[in-house]
């Protein structure tokens, strides 16, 4: 089994093909909508596949050190024009294909009109441990 | 005896083994030591005295360790071994341990780990579960705060306003994992109020029980929020709502009125309504201007925005909220609110969106994404 992070992006992901602003969306849609997302979820715990899912809000600042004894510097909120991670789903799964199959499913979730949003998600592997044998 | 009735000796216990010159570090772990134990010694046949029991086998369990860990020390250790015979536990005593898990040297998120375990006497892995951290996170933080409050020792006044804002934030986590926090910060405040002689301890146990009396109603079954106006009234226990009543005016009777009382009368007026349509709004406000003498907080004047808007219409309740700090969450969906029963649909479904933007947790999003769906629709028929 191999860990892989689903990142979906407020800005900063290539336009989605259906891309209409949720709040535009005819009420059924949205319904529609939710109950995929709740539905996939569902189907990935059920599959034994899910480890986590989070939503990030779109606040938040950068934050470095400005040196000892003064307060760090920071740098936000966002501006517009910056990559901002919207949340994730972390899923365990057999290996790359089936991550991206996933990751596809999940883009093709219901939107404008009924139609798939065909949303842009980042798929990246996980950093494993070292296995016991290696050589 | 269940796990809330074995739990309830827990602070009696605790309290006994600290009067008798334990520490309470040592003596809190014993005394989870003991509840574990008693759980299958009891299976059976239940002791004629369970809780001469659990200060026996906590003595003996705290013994031990102080014995051991004296032992790694490489020190002396110096304390009556002997079981105590005589086992009695003063509300006094039950009270301190309130005061020091409170403690004010510690941050919330201790205080509260705290009061679960050594008040509430449950797990350590409870307590993790139910706030969705590791148990090994949970363990530390627990250990941490046993050691801030060691150095205190059980006879320092305590302040029971510090008690009460620690299960306040007990009762607002909720339910999450197998333990029902709101169910649990109810007992806690049951036990307090019954400890001490204060009318707004009485208020905030009232508090919580009108709230936890609507609690199935304000969600739907796939999480959604069901705002007050659309709740099934059938649904609300009614018998949590009387007790909270009938404790709310027991309290008001005294003349001695706080936040918490204003903020449960403003509960009792919304649960005495069968019908929405006869809230008295017109009492609400009033009561919110009593809340604001006590605590006057920004979300305090937006809630009050919110019943002006009813009790005197949308100009009215939009004027209030021209006073409320632009920056607190849900100022927008409030905004949003007044706007569309003051008939500015565009407004308000923009306002709707951006409170959807801003919203602190998902399920509100989504609700106020519905919202502007809703409106966005409605316009869109309309042009």
């Amino acid at each position: 089994m191999a860990k892989y992070l689903l990142l979906k992006h407020y800005r900063g992901a290539p336009a989605p093909v259906n891309d209409v602003p949720m709040d535009q969306w005819a009420p059924d849609e949205v319904e529609a909508h939710f109950k995929f997302m709740n539905d996939f979820a569902a189907r990935l715990e059920d599959s034994g596949e899910f480890v986590d899912g989070q939503a990030l809000s779109p606040d938040g600042a950068w934050v470095r050190s400005d040196g000892e004894g003064r307060p760090p510097v920071t740098d936000g909120p966002f501006a517009e024009t910056k990559d901002l991670i919207a949340g994730w789903m972390v899923i365990d799964v057999d290996g790359y294909e089936r991550a991206v199959e996933l990751a596809g499913e999940l883009s093709a979730a219901p939107g404008a009109g009924g139609d798939p949003i065909h949303e842009w998600l980042e798929v990246r592997p996980f950093l494993a441990h070292p296995p016991t044998v290696t050589d | 005896m269940d796990d809330v009735e074995l739990r309830e000796l827990v602070p009696q216990v605790l309290s006994v083994l600290v009067r008798r010159g334990a520490d309470f570090a040592t003596a809190e772990d014993a005394v989870q030591e003991a509840l574990v134990r008693a759980l299958s010694a009891w299976e059976d046949e239940l002791p004629s005295d369970p809780l001469a029991w659990l200060v026996t086998v906590s003595w003996r369990a705290f013994v031990d360790l102080a014995r051991s860990d004296a032992a790694r020390r490489d020190r002396e250790v110096r304390f009556d071994t002997s079981p105590p015979t005589e086992v009695v536990p003063s509300a006094d005593d039950t009270l301190q341990l309130y005061f020091l898990c409170a403690h004010p040297e510690l941050t919330p998120s201790s205080a509260v780990a705290l009061t679960l375990r050594a008040v509430g006497g449950l797990t350590t892995r409870q307590i993790a579960q139910a706030y969705l951290v590791p148990e090994s996170t949970m363990a530390q933080r627990i250990s941490r705060a046993k050691r801030t409050v060691g150095r205190a020792g059980l006879d320092r006044p305590g302040d029971v306003r510090t008690v009460m804002r620690v299960l306040y934030l007990v009762f607002n986590e909720g339910y999450s994992g197998d333990v029902d926090l709101a169910a649990e910060a109810i007992r806690l405040t049951g036990q307090l109020a019954a400890t001490v002689d204060d009318p707004e301890v009485d208020g905030l146990l009232a508090l919580m029980l009108l709230h936890h009396a609507r609690r199935g109603s304000r969600t739907g079954a796939d999480g959604r929020i069901v705002p007050l106006k659309e709740q099934d009234r059938g649904e609300w226990n009614t018998e949590l709502i009387a007790e909270g009543i009938g404790i709310l005016q027991a309290a008001l009777g005294r003349d001695q009125l706080g936040e918490y009382q204003a903020q449960a009368a403003i509960a009792s007026l919304h649960a005495d309504a069968p019908r929405v349509e006869d809230t008295d709004w017109v009492q609400i406000v009033e009561w919110y201007d009593e809340l604001l003498r006590f605590a006057d907080t920004p979300i305090v004047r937006l809630n009050r925005a919110v019943a002006v808007g009813e009790a005197d219409g949308a100009p009215a309740g939009l004027a209030a909220l021209a006073d409320v700090d632009e920056h607190i969450p849900r100022r927008d969906a409030v905004a949003a609110h007044l706007h569309e029963k003051n008939g500015d649909l565009e407004l308000a479904a923009r306002l709707y969106a951006d409170a959807a933007k801003n919203a602190p947790n998902l399920p509100e999003r989504d609700h106020q994404t519905r919202q502007a769906a809703r409106l966005n629709q409605m316009l869109r028929q309309h042009r």
